[in-house]
């Protein structure tokens, strides 16, 4: 016996890599019209590790005070040998990264992906990009630039307006009354230590479930249905398509470079144009053009609650609509489409207006 | 009796104050003075009233009698204007300093109102050439009233009044461009005029800085006079102090006393002093330096080094500029090249400043730090064009490697695929 197999009979007898090579020999994927859709939950398994990987390089330089942060990063942009390659494609991908799962969280949705027995996998899901805007909101402050700096003040301000623990909430968030070096430090605990962990967690759990349930086949899909092997035949077309983002995403880094704008100063009055990032832009846009007062509840409170409702009716879509009724799921689906259009147009108009 | 006596003289000495009178006769109805002069036919006598209610005296609660004396309370004209009763009426050019300074002059009086106002304002309008013509009997040299208005005087921080910053040059104009009133003392009218194209008036006026010097900002206010040819780099040099402690120390100080010549205004004019630039120093004109100085001498070649030299750095951090903009459009991060080079712009400042030594090497020793950071700019801008450059031949070979890499796992699925 050579020394490769040698050493795999021996790893085989401790990890039982046996049982697993044969899962995914076993393993399939069904091939139909609406297969296309399957590839963007690695997409963004993929644009997840580009963030882990450029996420632990930025962590070499970068430095958490609000004396440092913008200094670290201009000399990560700068001096640091490929800092701005990793330093754009950090802040690309996770752009990418938000895109890819909205659409394949959609996806999931229309198909109806979500029902018995995927419950859990769907619910890991919908948290998983809880904490994708989490670690986007977070990580937007950490080059202490002034457009971050005062987005960061206006995202943490609309916590303040949940009822009775909203105080609490903005203190908790900003780490004391305003945004300061404090909050700073805090988010850069947030982003690289707390959401990794909890990501890390529910993402084990999410793929583990995916594993456990295999593919979903929509109900559209009539009669017996194709497949084609897990390995290699989708993974080598999965790696394709992560071939292809990779190839985006270094266009964009090279060509627009991410910007890092000027340092925060947090005495000076806050520019015209302050915007968050797009993801946030029709929650955003909603509070701006919400009316001051409806009856006797305050807009502002109104349209936080209602952010809230709809985070919590995503996370119990497969409890509300499940095979029982057609109308519901009528219901469903128009408020998914729905959701959709209004995500759209919103957005569209925060950056028209 | 002796009690009785004594309540007598209380209220005498009570009725026989003015203050007491003053305190208790405001503009209103129960003013004998404004009830008569606010219906007199005359203009000249009604006047006043109407102006009153902007002065800044009466907003303070002070009256007509605070200043013209007499009885207020008297529905008699004779009796509320009976000189027994402190009546002066209208003071005359020569009486109105002592007239305001009444009260501007005393301290005790004007603690009342801001404890940290001045008082000296009478004493400078003596030693002024205003002043001095005003006790020589002048009836046209400026008094109080000339400047601050009579009936309707405002606070000084008032925007609207006459002496408010932005306002004081048209004051002092008012006599001094007015070329008839000033025919009989001989001096020209122009000045306003000249000051209204001045980078002073520009500052002021455009800029709306306020620290800007406007008229009195060098000649003075209450104790104006027309700065001497001695006391004009003084005057400049209140604000502009480096300049002037340089030329003090230089060999121009001498020449230009020995030749008594004005120290600043030689070369920069006065009323109508512009904006320098660097075409100010040099051996072509504009420069004011060959007004002086001929080819061949060492004056003639300092100026020439200086403006040669200044040009050139000039010309340095234009370069560095415009290559760390075009490297900004790109995307690339310069921002602190950029900043940096601001180092460059203050030599510059500086070496502008310095030039007032006349010293060659002075002015070099300025320059040259400026031009090593300018050179470290101009480096980082083409470094960060290189550096562009690079970035996007990495990125054609990257596309084309994952070309490439896509191109052959899509061969691999069909070869797979054709297998199975």
């Amino acid at each position: 016996m050579n020394v490769p197999i040698k050493l795999t009979k021996w790893l085989d007898d401790r990890l039982g890599l046996e049982s697993a090579r044969a899962f995914a020999a076993k393993k399939t994927v069904p091939v139909h019209r609406h297969s296309i859709w399957y590839y963007f939950g690695g997409m963004t398994l993929f644009l997840f590790s580009i963030q882990v990987t450029t996420g632990i390089l930025l962590l070499l330089y970068y430095r958490p005070s609000a004396d440092a942060a913008f200094e670290s990063v201009q000399f990560i942009m700068t001096e640091v040998r490929f800092g701005w390659l990793i330093r754009s494609l950090h802040s690309w991908s996770a752009n990418l990264m938000i895109a890819t799962l909205l659409i394949h969280m959609f996806s999931v949705f229309f198909l109806k992906a979500y029902r018995a027995p995927r419950e859990l996998t769907w619910m890991s899901g919908a948290f998983l990009l809880f904490l994708s805007l989490a670690f986007g909101f977070s990580g937007y402050l950490l080059p202490w630039n002034t457009l971050s700096f005062f987005a960061t003040k206006v995202g943490t301000e609309v916590a303040g307006v949940v009822p009775v623990v909203g105080g609490f909430l903005v203190r908790f968030l900003r780490g004391g009354d305003e945004v300061t070096g404090a909050t700073l430090t805090r988010f850069y605990g947030f982003h690289v230590a707390i959401l990794p962990a909890l990501a890390t967690a529910l993402l084990f759990i999410h793929l583990l479930l995916v594993q456990k349930h295999g593919m979903h086949v929509p109900d559209s899909i009539k009669g017996p249905v194709k497949t084609m092997k897990f390995f290699p035949n989708f993974l080598l077309r999965d790696v394709t398509g992560w071939l292809v983002a990779l190839g985006a995403l270094a266009a964009l880094a090279a060509i627009f470079p991410w910007e890092l704008g000027e340092k925060a100063d947090p005495f000076a009055s806050a520019p015209a144009g302050i915007r968050p990032e797009w993801f946030f832009m029709f929650m955003f846009q909603t509070l701006k053009l919400l009316p001051a007062k409806f009856g006797a509840i305050d807009g502002e409170v109104l349209g936080v609650l209602g952010f809230g409702v709809g985070g919590l009716l995503l996370l119990l879509v497969p409890f509300i609509e499940t095979k029982a009724s057609r109308r519901i799921a009528m219901l469903v689906m128009g408020g998914g489409v729905l959701a959709v259009l209004y995500i759209v147009v919103l957005t569209v108009i925060g950056y028209l207006v | 009796m002796r009690s009785l006596t004594l309540v007598f003289i209380f209220v005498i000495a009570i009725f026989a104050s003015p203050e007491t009178a003053s305190s208790q006769t405001v503009p209103g109805a129960q003013n004998s003075c404004v009830n008569c002069h606010a219906s007199a036919d005359d203009e000249n006598l009604a006047q006043p009233v109407a102006k009153l209610k902007n002065d800044i005296h009466a907003q303070r609660g002070l009256s007509c009698v605070n200043c013209h004396g007499g009885d207020a309370t008297a529905d008699d004209m004779a009796r509320a204007m009976d000189s027994r009763s402190g009546f002066v009426g209208a003071p005359t050019a020569k009486q109105i300093p002592a007239f305001c300074g009444k009260c501007h002059s005393n301290a005790d009086t004007m603690k009342r109102f801001n404890p940290a106002i001045r008082v000296d304002q009478e004493i400078e309008y003596a030693s002024s050439v205003h002043g001095k013509r005003n006790a020589q009997g002048d009836t046209s040299a400026a008094t109080c009233v000339s400047c601050h208005g009579s009936h309707g005087i405002t606070a000084i921080k008032d925007p609207n009044g006459p002496v408010y910053p932005t306002h004081v040059a048209e004051t002092c104009g008012r006599c001094h461009a007015n070329a008839d009133y000033m025919k009989k003392y001989g001096i020209p009218t122009d000045q306003l005029q000249k000051y209204q194209t001045s980078v002073h008036a520009d500052a002021l006026f455009k800029r709306h800085d306020l620290s800007a010097p406007t008229c009195n900002d060098c000649h003075g206010n209450h104790g104006a006079v027309p700065p001497g040819t001695a006391s004009v780099g003084n005057v400049c040099g209140t604000c502009h102090a480096r300049q002037s402690e340089l030329f003090g120390k230089s060999r121009h100080k001498t020449a230009f006393d020995a030749m008594n010549l004005s120290e600043c205004v030689a070369c920069h004019s006065n009323h109508d002093v512009q904006h320098p630039t660097d075409e100010l120093i040099g051996t072509v004109s504009p420069a004011v330096c060959i007004t002086c100085h001929d080819k061949g001498e060492a004056g003639y070649e300092t100026a020439e080094f200086v403006y040669r030299r200044l040009a050139q750095l000039n010309e340095r951090i234009a370069s560095a500029d415009n290559i760390l903009k075009r490297a900004a459009r790109s995307g690339m991060e310069v921002s602190k090249a950029s900043f940096d080079l601001n180092d460059a712009r203050d030599s510059l400042t500086n070496a502008r400043v310095v030039l007032h030594t006349f010293l060659p090497d002075e002015v070099e020793k300025v320059i040259v730090p400026g031009e090593v950071i300018s050179e470290k700019a101009q480096q980082a801008g083409e470094n960060a064009l290189r550096e562009l450059l690079f970035r996007r031949q990495g990125l054609a070979v990257s596309l084309i490697v994952i070309a490439v890499a896509a191109a052959s796992i899509y061969l691999k699925i069909r070869q797979i695929e054709r297998k199975q």
